[in-house]
């Protein structure tokens, strides 16, 4: 790497004692890229063995990678910690402006250790770390700690504002954290690692320049790549209707899952589509700190006070298809409108929206088929389509109002243990479902993927691309293995995943070479694959094993577009993927 | 000679592409020496701002500097003489749009010389490039 590439900070925080220092670690950069490849290093020397996720002890770890604040949709931030949520490998990225404004303060990584004994946030910038008294901002919402913390502190245009809620507060273990109010680190709990420490939010400031080994050959390299990201047609959904534009598609070809996935198509699809909210809701759109994809649609909701005629508040809303599906379509709610209110108030609690839905969705078959009374409850009757009631649940979950709300608030795996209804409670490895029933892939995906998310292998593409006979076991678990290990490079650069159709191996080598990392083809290959076994055995060493996985009934016996799904083709596809990650040759 | 105009700040999505662009004139990466600063005006709700120097006839930057660093500039706004400034920062407070950013690796403010290379890529017609009128005539 560059001699003068800031990259190579590594910036230490220490919670507990309130102090901080930089270590310059290029071997870890040389040897790890960035983001993904470089967090996972550092939390396997930071997350001890046998700790619980609330345990001070449990990092909190963020990392860039050299492509970002070089090149265009290089704009996420890699997180990981052991998850409060699964108690296994806690991986969450986010666009905003978060790596633009690390990467631009100097530091390649941030390490958090220990715990503070009263509420703080933290102001990172090219000087440091400023510890700040939190504790008039503890109990306040993510719109409002952001509205205070960005009036009181500098740097506008430059910075990222980090904040939970709520949720995050009472260690919900699915609560995220919110960046720049429409983005964020969604899954797996970072939001309850943040509330463990104490931690209310993180201002990161920067504006450096950075280096390159060429200066000609950059901007050509640059040019070249922005070219190809304004050109590709896979990249222009993004930018027209949103991620939203998936609804009607998957709905169309039954695999939208439709009230705790008893069905795959929901009769009220189209007033939930990304066309709907396109044509009437749609009131700005936004991008990541350089993207030009713009794939951030928010919504401006209208809504009147009901004490008081004429008077309105408007409030802009983002919305994109998973939070559509998991808070729409698996609720069994048509309407738009209801969807955004609910996401309102799951972004100002701080909850990852995609747990939340599915959570409410089992409460309410749980609730169907008596497994809990209104006493659980307290007194609510959640039924699928009545907005009203989800609205009135959100706040009690988020503050574990009492023992049923507290188990919500661990997730579905842990509510069905304690109350029944594992068949239909649907979540792979501890992590809610993601909106895709669209057979084997997506699932072997969910089932197999490092997180536990829909994006670490993107089985649900594989499954639209591929007819059911052309799939085996063995191919489909090579097929998504290959991907991932793909996915772990792409995340160390670090670059959205929006960008993967142009930023194939080649052009990350050749990106990495303008800051002097001199990778092959073949080297990156090893390396993603050196990567992901590492978050293998992190997960292994604390008892995870992929045959020992749940397969939640559910999905067996909900016809697929690929037909109904066999429990034996699933296993055959694990036991493969095992070996792979076993085998692999590093 | 030509200058740069911000069209529609409502058009803006806030990617940022313009300060990119700006700090890639000099071949790197980064936004150190980038002179358009695009914000949020308080919450990305409420949309986006775009700071660039307008290219006053009667910049009160020049006004204001000890040493004589800025030169009036053929179509509006100033040139920097980098070797004649000091840094004082006069002309920084003098700006009313808050348009001269600083350096601070350098010590040194940056403004635009409004070459237009940033509008070349603005996905969404913020910016613009447009002949002064008084050249014309």
């Amino acid at each position: 790497m560059l001699a003068n590439d800031p990259l190579k900070r590594v910036l230490y925080i220490d919670l507990s004692t309130k102090r901080f220092w930089v270590t310059e670690r290029p071997e870890l950069f040389i040897q790890n890229i960035g983001g993904t490849g470089v967090a996972s290093a550092l939390l396997e020397e930071e997350c001890p063995p046998e700790i619980e996720p609330a345990d001070p002890k449990n990092p909190i770890i963020f990392a860039v990678g050299p492509a970002n604040g070089l090149f265009p949709i290089a704009s996420k931030t890699v997180s990981m910690f052991l998850s409060p949520h699964n108690k296994l490998l806690g991986e969450s990225h986010a666009g905003g402006r978060s790596a633009l404004a690390l990467r631009l303060a100097g530091y390649g990584a941030v390490v958090i250790r220990g715990k503070s004994d009263f509420p703080v946030y933290l102001v990172i910038d090219s000087q440091g770390v400023k510890f700040r008294d939190a504790r008039g901002l503890w109990g306040l919402t993510v719109s409002e700690t952001g509205r205070f913390i960005r009036e009181r502190e500098g740097g506008s245009g430059l910075r990222s504002i980090l904040r939970i809620g709520p949720a995050g507060e009472a260690g919900c273990t699915y609560a995220c954290v919110v960046t720049e109010t429409y983005r964020h680190f969604g899954r797996l709990g970072l939001g309850a690692a943040f509330g463990y420490k104490k931690l209310k939010a993180i201002v990161i400031v920067g504006k450096r320049a950075l280096p390159v080994n060429d200066r000609k050959l950059y901007k050509e390299t640059y040019d070249e790549i922005l070219k190809r990201l304004q050109e590709a047609p896979s990249l222009r959904k993004y930018h027209d209707i949103g991620t939203a534009v998936n609804v009607l598609p998957l709905n169309k070809l039954g695999a939208l899952p439709t009230r705790n996935l008893r069905s795959t198509r929901f009769e009220e699809a189209e007033k939930i589509s990304g066309e709907y909210f396109a044509e009437n809701l749609l009131g700005r759109r936004l991008a990541c700190a350089h993207c030009p994809m713009a794939c951030i649609h928010l919504a401006a909701l209208r809504t009147p006070y009901e004490d008081e005629p004429y008077f309105y508040k408007t409030t802009f809303i983002s919305y994109d298809y998973e939070p559509i599906y998991a808070n729409g379509s698996m609720l069994g709610i048509g309407s738009a409108e209801g969807i955004l209110r609910l996401l309102d108030a799951i972004d100002n609690l701080g909850l990852d929206a995609m747990s939340t839905g599915v959570v409410q969705a089992w409460a309410t078959e749980a609730f169907e088929r008596g497994l809990v009374s209104e006493k659980d409850t307290l007194g609510l009757k959640p039924r699928f389509g009545d907005v009203e009631t989800y609205l009135k649940m959100l706040p009690l979950l988020a503050q574990k109002a009492n023992e049923f709300y507290a188990a919500l608030a661990s997730g579905v795996d842990y509510a069905s243990q304690k109350y029944g209804g594992q068949d239909f409670a649907l979540a792979f490895g501890g992590n809610e479902m993601p909106g895709y029933h669209t057979g084997y892939g997506a699932h072997v995906t969910h089932l197999t993927g490092s997180r536990h998310s829909h994006l670490d292998s993107a089985g649900y593409s594989y499954d639209q691309k591929l007819s059911p006979e052309e799939i085996t076991p063995e191919s489909l678990a090579q097929k998504l293995f290959e991907e991932e290990v793909y996915r772990q490079i792409l995340s160390s650069a670090v670059c959205c995943f929006f960008g993967r159709s142009v930023y194939d191996y080649e052009t990350l080598a050749q990106c990495f070479r303008l800051s002097d990392f001199d990778y092959s083809v073949e080297d990156l290959k090893l390396l993603g694959e050196k990567i992901l076994k590492r978050k293998y055995f992190f997960k292994k060493k604390r008892g995870f094993a992929l045959k020992k996985l749940k397969i939640p009934k559910r999905i067996l016996e909900t016809v697929s577009p690929h037909g109904k799904l066999e429990e034996a083709f699933l296993r055959k596809a694990l036991s493969a993927y095992e070996r792979l990650l076993e085998d692999s040759g590093t | 000679m030509a200058r740069l105009k911000v069209l529609d700040t409502d058009r803006c999505v806030g990617c940022q592409l313009c300060m990119f662009a700006c700090q890639r004139r000099t071949g790197t990466g980064g936004i150190a020496e980038c002179a358009i600063h695009v914000r949020s005006r308080g919450g990305l709700s409420r949309g986006l701002t775009v700071i660039v120097c307008r290219a006053c006839e009667d910049p009160p930057c020049l006004s204001v500097c000890p040493t004589g660093a800025l030169l009036k500039r053929k179509g509006g706004g100033v040139v920097l003489s980098p070797k004649k400034c000091i840094g004082c920062g006069f002309c920084v407070e003098a700006c009313p749009l808050k348009a001269i950013f600083w350096n601070e690796e350098t010590q040194k403010p940056v403004i635009c010389m409004h070459c237009g290379y940033c509008a070349e890529y603005c996905p969404h017609n913020v910016l613009a490039v447009e002949e002064d009128q008084s050249a014309r005539q």
